[in-house]
């Protein structure tokens, strides 16, 4: 009896363990995004987003953040997938294949900002790309590789080998089989990663300010220096030589929360949508 | 050569790895004809199948060697995978559309060929439709996901899917083990219709489907295939002793 009551409580201890740490992770998630928001909305008006002058608004580093993110993706895309199509639809090699998912991992791996002096060195100054966005775009492209293989690789994995079979077995080659079965059956997975993959570079901060630079003027092309939105809340809070900085750099901070939110929401719905369709499949 | 011999095969060993799946098989397999292989599970029938359309080739690891002819010609030296998978067509096990309208899944085989006249194409969807007993369920819903069918009606597209290839040979891998008494009868009586224009090989794990729709029976064992001959004579009068316990359930 003794020993039924105290296994009762250590139950109960346990449920309450559990409570309390998902609370806690409720309502951190609710302060920050409340706070954030709250603190931003009345900064966050027609001209805020978008003036061009950095005093009063932030469309020069909107305009940064989305060349970056369009550029990263234009070079990481290509290489990622067709790495991932090569990794599980056609090297056969073990040895080879365990070298390069192992290359992949350590890219994950290495701190960012190591990238950013990667990228200061080689397309800033050896290349002599100088601080521009396409410097940037080009080291972030690197660093978010390794998000877009796995992810890619993930979703190829989960098309079926039935699909495979059923369209070599209709005497298609295995690039038609490939282009008309396997990649677009694997689509929301690979929309997934790129979510993922535009989530880490909007919200990438050393790497950005070693190669992009901070200028604060309307970029012109991809050969300009520019700053993002994430290095402009930091400029904004580090300096505030405005007077309304604080302001502004909340605003600033409720665009980047409102994206991520946006972003997630987004990656969800497509999860969902693709893995109800598996599942019909099967 | 025998005019009536579609495909011929002759002393096939083949290998996965170390394990040898498939033992000096030599058979012939004749032109409009229904042949059933059976066999206890892992006997190499499935595995015998597949290489009559070189599926095989997929898997690691396999090898094989011996003479396996369509119409004479060497399906390994004397012509193209591809050519040979367009000749030779498979239902597979589990029914296996894919995530696609309807029509699209039937005008697939066909349009990876190169043809892309619409009417043409048309015309090829609704004639293998009909053929594969199928037009009538889904003519309302072509442009639907296939995925929404059941799965007898799923396993019947597959068979229009090949159909649509026009091919010589179909090799079905159980067709209907994963479908339910009323499924598998409409199948059975497809393959009815079917065996008038193609040669149809199916293996089956159930020995009434093959005393049914079959005209000749292939019986393997271990890898080895142990009789060979007219389904009827096949289950009266075994041969082997092996057979005779086989058919009659002692084993399997």
């Amino acid at each position: 009896m003794m020993r039924f009551i105290s296994q009762q409580c250590r139950d109960n201890a346990l449920w309450w363990v559990m409570a309390l740490a998902t609370v806690f992770i409720l309502l951190t998630l609710v302060f920050i995004v409340a706070y954030v928001i709250l603190q931003g909305a009345p900064g966050l008006t027609w001209t805020f987003l978008t003036s061009t002058d950095w005093r009063v608004g932030v469309w020069p580093m909107l305009l940064t953040t989305l060349y970056v993110v369009g550029v990263s993706l234009l070079v990481s895309l290509p290489i990622g997938i067709i790495t991932a199509v090569f990794l599980n639809e056609y090297a056969r090699n073990p040895k080879l294949k365990r070298t390069i998912r192992l290359a992949v991992e350590t890219l994950a791996g290495i701190p960012s900002i190591i990238y950013g002096l990667f990228g200061l060195l080689v397309f800033c100054r050896i290349l002599g790309l100088g601080q521009s966005i396409l410097a940037g775009s080009l080291t972030l492209s690197i660093m978010i590789l390794p998000v877009v293989i796995t992810s890619t690789e993930e979703a190829l994995k989960t098309v079926p080998r039935s699909f495979r079979e059923g369209s070599l077995a209709l005497g298609t080659t295995k690039i038609q089989t490939l282009w008309n079965v396997v990649l677009p059956s694997a689509l929301p997975g690979i929309v997934t990663a790129v979510i993922l993959a535009i989530g880490r570079v909007v919200g990438e901060s050393a790497p950005v300010l070693l190669t992009v630079g901070i200028a604060k003027n309307v970029p012109r092309s991809v050969m300009d220096s520019g700053r993002t939105l994430t290095i402009h809340l930091y400029y904004l809070t580090k300096e505030a030589v405005e007077e309304n900085a604080f302001q502004q750099a909340f605003a600033t901070a409720a665009i980047l929360v409102v994206f991520v939110i946006v972003l997630n929401s987004v990656t969800r719905a497509i999860t969902r949508k693709y893995e109800k369709r598996i599942g019909s499949a099967a | 050569m025998n005019q009536n011999i579609k495909i011929s095969v002759e002393d096939l060993n083949l290998w996965y790895g170390e394990f040898q799946a498939l033992k000096n098989i030599t058979m012939a397999i004749p032109k409009n004809q229904v042949v059933a292989c059976i066999g206890p599970s892992g006997c190499g029938k499935s595995t015998f199948l597949r290489t009559l359309n070189r599926m095989n080739d997929l898997i690691e690891g396999c090898r094989w060697d011996g003479l396996v002819t369509l119409d004479g010609a060497d399906i390994q030296n004397a012509m193209d995978v591809t050519n040979l998978r367009t000749r030779v067509g498979m239902v597979f096990q589990k029914p296996n559309p894919f995530p696609m309208s309807i029509r699209d899944n039937v005008a697939y085989g066909p349009r990876m060929q190169g043809l892309r006249d619409k009417k043409k194409l048309e015309h090829i969807v609704e004639e293998s439709l009909v053929r594969a007993a199928l037009w009538d369920e889904v003519k309302d819903r072509l442009r639907k996901s296939a995925l929404g069918l059941s799965g007898g009606q799923q396993q019947r597209l597959c068979i229009a899917r090949a159909i649509a290839m026009e091919p010589e040979v179909i090799l079905m891998d159980e067709p209907t083990s994963a479908l339910d008494p009323i499924a598998t009868q409409r199948i059975e009586d497809l393959m009815e219709e079917l065996r008038r224009q193609y040669s149809i090989v199916i293996v089956t794990h159930s020995m009434h489907q093959a005393a049914r729709i079959s005209d000749q029976t292939a019986f393997f064992l271990l890898g080895e295939l142990m009789e060979y001959g007219e389904t009827r004579q096949l289950f009266e009068y075994p041969q082997k002793k092996e057979t005779e316990d086989y058919i009659q359930g002692r084993f399997g």
